[in-house]
């Protein structure tokens, strides 16, 4: 294991030394890089040219909404020949598009579509921008965090109309959303000794 | 305004017309809508709608605790569920920084196993009957009742069994039951031997799938293939193989690969992977010993009931679990695993709390599906349903 991860450092340092990657990390040995957002494409292509990852496992979007910029585009590339994982990071906000890698590799098409329609990040030369997952004329992009989880419309078929219709949707009971966290778990120091951890403000 | 080049009136005239196929065609394998544009009998465009099952799995999973997540992934591909637990326990595990014991390991391989026949049988009877054969689906069911025995005896469930958990198995595997395994595997080959001779050399069988939706291997690549789809072009990649996990380097087993990336090869390489889990299967049950089947520490996994009912300790421990559960270290992970269908894999961020910040599923149909229209293009109507059954397409994962 110690050669490989030998291996796949002198790759990490390959790989941040390109133009547009702004930070390489190895996370529970898996290697990540921050990617500015502008260098998108280029910077896959070449990946996928020299660096021989040839497949784009997967796409998929990330809210952190009290960032700036609010979302992550995540990259989850394969080389199958060298036998090698790298993850690319792109940050975004609503507003600006992301390249779209849809002309690099025919697969994200799909992945691309679905994030903007889960998360609303929209993707300049993607050709396809319809939404995918969700059900047509749908409004709003639910895996975004103040999306709420039971969504703002519910249908059922009316028999007098005999049509499927839209309603708000009604919750007969309200929804319940447990906090969990207990008080204890992981505090490093009790109320009153806060000065003696010099965690005291 | 009296600048502006007004392109030239252009009349073009078009023959074709669109075909609504689905979503509630048997050959559609579930809710897919696929409009196709059609030139006469032959497919000039097909476009898949999907999202008709789309239940956001990936949403509840963001107000579950990881416990209760992993129910979820019994639902996604419902014709392979272990295979899909198997991930995301797997990813949980890696952020938590544990590791399983030995016999939990086997009976994870032993059950993936399992499940990837009980997948290819599914997959490969299907497939024929599209094709207008009715007997594999006939014998394919009967075959799939014992595997699913299997399940229920060591889960308690014959579908949705929530075993897979994050350290370890919910439990040890009832007595007996290895037995019945060993059995079962000595004469299963017998039953890949039956259906090989059904379908192999069958003259219908073979016009209706021997180059019928070719994929080069580059394309293949290109469109984000994997497993089996991907081995029937040519390519050796197997992650039990490149990247294995729980038990699979001790293991041997060969890696079944086709040549012309067709429907045909595609089947013939399911068919050869049964044959080697069944190897798997018996190194499993041989190399198995007995031992723990979860992490022994009550901070991941439950006391015994016994143990509750004496030690305060243990009732606490149980409360927590099952009430706030595990907090799991800030992190995020891409965790895959070889499914019977090709790479499932779950990227998990944690933020340190005890749900899951956000839980994307990468389902393996997913990018298989996309490449319909590649695949379709220039066939007949006929064909596309082959193709269809050739990709083992199941949209509880492709719709989530």
């Amino acid at each position: 294991m110690a050669d490989e991860n030998e291996t796949s450092d002198l790759e990490l340092e390959a790989v941040a030394s390109l133009p547009g990657v702004t930070g390489a990390r190895r996370e529970l040995g898996e290697l990540v890089v921050d990617v500015g957002r502008d260098a998108g494409r280029a910077l896959l292509s070449r990946l996928r040219d020299e660096f021989a990852f040839a497949q784009v496992m997967d796409i998929c979007g990330v809210d952190y909404p009290q960032r700036q910029p609010r979302f992550d585009v995540v990259y989850n590339l394969l080389s199958v020949s060298r036998n090698q994982r790298l993850r690319v990071i792109v940050q975004t906000d609503e507003a600006t598009p992301v390249q779209s890698v849809s002309t690099v590799w025919p697969c994200a098409t799909w992945w691309e579509r679905e994030v903007w329609d889960l998360f609303g990040v929209s993707f300049e030369g993607l050709a396809d921008h319809r939404r995918i997952l969700t059900d047509y004329n749908f409004e709003g992009h639910p895996l975004r965090k103040d999306f709420p989880l039971t969504g703002y419309v519910e249908v059922h078929y009316d028999d007098e109309r005999k049509e499927v219709v839209y309603d708000k949707v009604r919750l007969t009971q309200e929804f319940r959303n447990f906090d969990f966290l207990s008080p204890w778990e992981g505090m490093t120091s009790l109320p009153g000794d806060e000065k003696a951890h010099g965690g005291g403000k | 305004m009296s600048d502006v080049v007004v392109p030239p009136a252009k009349t073009v005239e078009i023959d074709s017309h669109t075909i609504n196929f689905g979503p509630q065609h048997p050959s559609a394998h579930g809710v897919l809508r696929l409009i196709l544009e059609m030139d006469g009998e032959v497919i000039e465009r097909a476009d898949p709608h999907i999202g008709l099952l789309h239940r956001g799995t990936e949403k509840l999973i963001e107000y579950k605790s990881y416990l209760q997540a992993l129910p979820y992934f019994d639902r996604l591909d419902y014709v392979s569920p272990m295979a899909c637990e198997h991930a995301f326990a797997l990813a949980t595990e890696k952020l938590l920084g544990i590791t399983v014991p030995e016999r939990a390991q086997w009976i994870r391989v032993l059950f993936a196993e399992l499940t990837r026949v009980l997948n290819h049988l599914l997959g490969i009877s299907h497939f024929a009957l599209d094709c207008g054969a009715l007997t594999p689906g006939l014998w394919g069911y009967e075959e799939r009742e014992k595997l699913l025995e299997f399940y229920e005896a060591a889960s308690g469930a014959r579908f949705h069994a929530n075993y897979f958990r994050p350290g370890g198995v919910a439990k040890d595997l009832p007595a007996g039951l290895t037995d019945r395994i060993a059995a079962w595997a000595e004469e299963f080959p017998k039953f890949i031997a039956d259906l090989e001779r059904l379908l192999n050399n069958n003259r219908i069988w073979k016009q209706r799938v021997v180059d019928i939706g070719v994929i080069s291997a580059e394309d293949a690549l290109a469109w984000g293939f994997s497993g089996p789809s991907l081995r029937a072009s040519g390519v050796a990649w197997d992650l039990r193989r490149a990247q294995p996990y729980d038990k699979y380097a001790e293991v041997e087993f060969e890696v079944a690969v086709g040549r012309h990336g067709d429907c045909y090869d595609r089947y013939l390489v399911r068919m050869a992977e049964m044959r080697e889990s069944v190897k798997i299967v018996k190194q499993c049950l041989a190399k198995m010993k007995p031992g723990p089947v979860k992490v022994q520490d009550r901070k991941f996994t439950p006391p015994t009931r016994a143990e509750m009912k004496h030690s305060m300790e243990a009732l606490i421990h149980h409360f927590k679990l099952y009430t706030e559960g595990y907090h799991v270290p800030a992190g995020a992970t891409y965790t895959a695993v070889e499914a019977p269908k090709g790479e499932f894999a779950v990227y998990l961020i944690s933020d340190g709390t005890n749900r899951p910040y956000r839980c994307k599923i990468r389902a393996t149909g997913f990018s298989h599906l996309q490449a319909t229209d590649k695949l379709c293009k220039g066939h007949m109507l006929a064909d596309m349903v082959a193709i269809l059954g050739s990709l083992d397409i199941v949209f509880g994962e492709i719709d989530r």
